[in-house]
């Protein structure tokens, strides 16, 4: 279970990206994030794992409060956490496999990250994530040789090879077309549902939003203004999270997208 | 336990990175042959380490006359020579440029007819063809001890130097923008200096400063063999053991390497 | 120059008056500056030398000619041995400037005192030539390859660790960034994420430095710091001038065969 209690962060240049947000994930549940850009969705993300510092608040992860950790203890909490990032950030010049590995990183030492001898434990099961995302034949590939999809699916690799109990998704599907980014959004919650993982993504399409979570929660300049089921998105609480605009449209989309998909899988 | 086992059996828990080279032959070769350089090298190298050894007190005195360095003795030939490499690496560059225009243009591809092309093309490789210290050696018997050698070898370096990066430059600028000013009906000048030159320009003056900073710093060593400047100061402070002076000396290279290189960072942001 | 930029004029106006003026300004500075440096080097040239140039080169060409091919059997050492000095000097370089350069970059220094060092030693070894370096270690360590491998590795490392730490502070940050939320360890994120881009770049400006390593080493003789320009110097001091052009010609394509291997290595690697 993670808890955010009065989380906040302000930046140098004085932007509160975050004021203060409560928040509490049960175990095995998948939130989508939703806001408009500058909402402070990603600082939220960072500010679980301490990418970003928060510069007020709290952060448990089960029994453990992350925010006081020292770097030692923070590396060792991180590993309970896999990150999954816009651009991929895969290591370009490195091969899937080695990228998919590094996921272990928080579990070996120096040397044998160095050296590349990973336990054979681990190599099993990085072919077998591998193997789950339909990636097994490119374990050898460089990272740069691949397709948009198919490097964030190895970027899902290296999160879940960390064997960790929270997900943070940062836009996942934004770099990718339409059809890659329903594929890899239902990767992720098909492997959330085997795994019993608890994740949080952060996603600026509504619509994907809506499709593939169980709960959605809307920020707007660093405040949760909406925090409920994906129907009770309703034109009035778009309309608070993102501004005026014309939500009808978008909602009704959603159903008939939704049928046409289905349709093709 | 035993369910994870027999779904986890089918996978391979065995994995190397695949190799920068692929070819095996050709890996060991390239491995093998640079290990037998290597010892061939070292084996080769013909060292005295019974004199390097004795040479080290010796080397803890010179470090001690940074110690502090003496800028008060032999004020007055240190600030000439000084002077003399500032206005020696001035002048050369300043020519040498001049220089390098026409010889950059006519050295680049897509301006040029082939005889033009070939001829500049000659004059840049036998300028770069020696380092500026064996051009300096020959410029001081030709026109006797003193700054003017130096100011002749540098120039010849600057030329080798600038004009090959003018040529390359113009080789991969735009062509469309060159194109557009050429149907206007322009002259070869008109051309150059609408189409090209502005395209040019702020890489060539940020090239300036740098070889600027590279003839500042060769002047400090043309003076060992006679080329006028620094060099010639610090190679007679070092023989007459005044390693504070020598210290003086290398502080003074260091810190104006060091402004130029600043001044540089600020004119190419100022030019872009 | 000058005089294409007044054809602006009249065509249309492209500057202000302003920017006209300050462009009129810098140019005569400019003209000032090389004015006055003409006039202070021609004051200490002797002109009656320079006059004499022409007929005293053509004098030293024809000495030269035709070149003393026998002494060739005497130079494969000196070049063998100027290689050397090059090679080993670049690979000793290569090595210092690795945690000099991680020092040098802010993404990657551990503390803002380190980096000012880390500068420190790269401006240090840059601004000092090798010949001057070679001449300070053939004092110390007395004449021979020894001070001219190490004159070449001390000079190397500035450049090296320069174009390398402007590399590793242009990296991604977002590849380091991913590596760091895995729980990995600083230098696992160095080793993981940062070494991997900058290693082309590394390898780049390593053939590139030998290349421009090897020009070095072939004038460092002339301290007594080894390799061939040991032979140049002797030649010239006694006159020998059919043996110096031997010597140039020898050095001219020790210098035309290492940037051609230097360029084809370039080419391979990017």
């Amino acid at each position: 279970m993670l808890r955010l209690e009065g989380l906040g962060k302000r930046y140098k240049t004085g932007d509160d990206a975050l004021k203060s947000v409560d928040l509490e994930i049960p175990d095995g549940q998948v939130i989508a994030l939703i806001g408009p850009s500058g909402a402070g969705k990603s600082t939220l993300i960072r500010c679980i794992n301490r990418l970003v510092e928060p510069t007020r608040g709290k952060v448990y992860l089960g029994d453990l409060e992350l925010t006081s950790l020292s770097s030692r203890e923070l590396r060792k909490a991180r590993r309970r956490m896999g990150m999954i990032f816009q651009e991929y950030a895969l290591v370009e010049r490195l091969t899937v496999m080695e990228n998919v590995l590094s996921g272990r990183l928080g579990y070996v030492g120096f040397w044998q990250a160095f050296l590349r001898k990973f336990p054979k434990d681990d190599i099993r099961e990085a072919y077998r994530l591998l193997d789950r995302v339909g990636m097994m034949h490119m374990a050898d590939k460089r990272a740069d040789e691949l397709s948009g999809g198919q490097r964030q699916r190895v970027g899902i690799c290296r999160a879940l090879i960390q064997h960790p109990e929270l997900l943070l998704v940062d836009e996942p599907t934004a770099s990718l077309d339409p059809k890659t980014s329903r594929q890899i959004m239902r990767l992720i919650n098909e492997l959330c549902e085997e795994r019993g993982l608890a994740a949080i993504i952060n996603i600026h399409d509504v619509l994907l939003a809506q499709m593939f979570s169980q709960r959605i929660v809307g920020l707007k300049e660093g405040v949760i203004v909406y925090d409920g089921p994906p129907d009770g998105l309703t034109p009035d609480v778009l309309t608070e999270i993102y501004g005026e605009e014309d939500w009808e449209a978008t909602i009704d989309e959603v159903v008939e997208d939704e049928d046409e998909d289905e349709a093709v899988t | 336990m035993n369910t994870t086992n027999s779904q986890t059996s089918s996978y391979s828990d065995y994995w190397k990175r695949p190799h920068f080279i692929k070819r095996a032959w050709l890996r060991w070769l390239l491995m093998v042959g640079f290990a037998i350089y290597l010892a061939l090298a070292l084996g080769t190298m013909d060292i005295d380490w019974e004199r390097a050894w004795e040479g080290l007190p010796r080397g803890q005195r010179f470090i001690q006359a940074f110690f502090p360095p003496n800028f008060a003795d032999n004020r007055g030939v240190v600030f000439d020579g000084i002077m003399e490499s500032i206005w020696m690496a001035i002048s050369a560059t300043i020519f040498g440029i001049i220089l390098s225009i026409p010889i950059g243009l006519g050295a680049a591809r897509n301006l040029s007819p082939a005889w033009v092309y070939f001829l500049c093309r000659g004059i840049i490789a036998s300028s770069r063809s020696f380092p500026e210290i064996i051009m300096a050696i020959f410029a001081v018997k030709l026109f006797g001890f003193g700054p003017f050698a130096g100011f002749v070898a540098l120039s010849i370096g600057t030329i080798g130097f600038f004009a090959k990066l003018l040529a390359e430059d113009i080789e991969v600028m735009n062509a469309s923008q060159a194109e557009a000013v050429k149907v206007t009906g322009s002259s070869w000048f008109q051309w150059i200096n609408y189409a090209i030159q502005p395209q040019v320009m702020p890489r060539m003056i940020g090239l300036a400063m740098y070889r600027l900073d590279i003839n500042f710093r060769e002047s400090a060593v043309i003076g060992i063999v006679g080329g006028g400047g620094i060099g010639a100061t610090l190679n007679t402070s070092f023989s007459r053991y005044e390693f504070d002076t020598t210290a003086a000396i290398l502080i003074i290279i260091i810190v104006i390497v060091m402004v130029l290189e600043y001044i540089s960072g600020y004119l190419r942001k100022w030019v872009q | 120059m000058p005089i294409i930029e007044t054809k602006d004029g009249p065509l249309w106006k492209r500057r202000t008056l302003k920017q006209s003026l300050a462009r009129l300004f810098w140019w005569t500075v400019g003209l000032i500056v090389a004015a006055i440096a003409w006039k202070l080097i021609s004051d200490k040239t002797h002109w009656y030398f320079v006059q004499s140039a022409p007929k005293e080169a053509s004098d030293i060409v024809s000495r030269m000619m035709p070149p003393d091919w026998s002494y060739m059997d005497k130079l494969w050492l000196p070049v063998w041995e100027t290689i050397n000095i090059a090679t080993l000097g670049t690979l000793i370089a290569m090595l210092i400037s690795i945690p000099v350069a991680f020092m040098a970059a802010r993404n990657t220094t551990p503390h803002p005192l380190v980096r000012a060092f880390a500068l420190f030693i790269t401006v240090t070894s840059r601004s000092v030539n090798s010949l001057i370096w070679a001449l300070i270690l053939v004092f110390i360590l007395g004449p021979g390859v020894l001070a001219g491998t190490i004159a070449i590795g001390l000079r190397s490392i500035g450049g090296f660790s320069k174009l390398l730490y402007e590399a590793i502070e242009e990296i991604n940050p977002v590849q380091v960034e991913a590596i760091e939320a895995t729980g990995a360890s600083r230098l696992q994120q160095i080793v993981y994420a940062i070494v991997p881009q900058v290693l082309p770049t590394f390898v780049g400006v390593g053939v590139f430095r030998w290349d421009i390593n090897v020009r070095g080493s072939t004038i460092l003789g002339l301290v007594g710091a080894g390799g061939i320009g040991l032979q140049l110097s002797g030649s010239i001091n006694t006159l020998a001038w059919t043996q110096v052009s031997m010597i140039l010609l020898v050095i001219l394509l020790t210098v035309i065969i290492s940037e051609w291997i230097s360029a084809k290595v370039r080419g391979a690697i990017i």
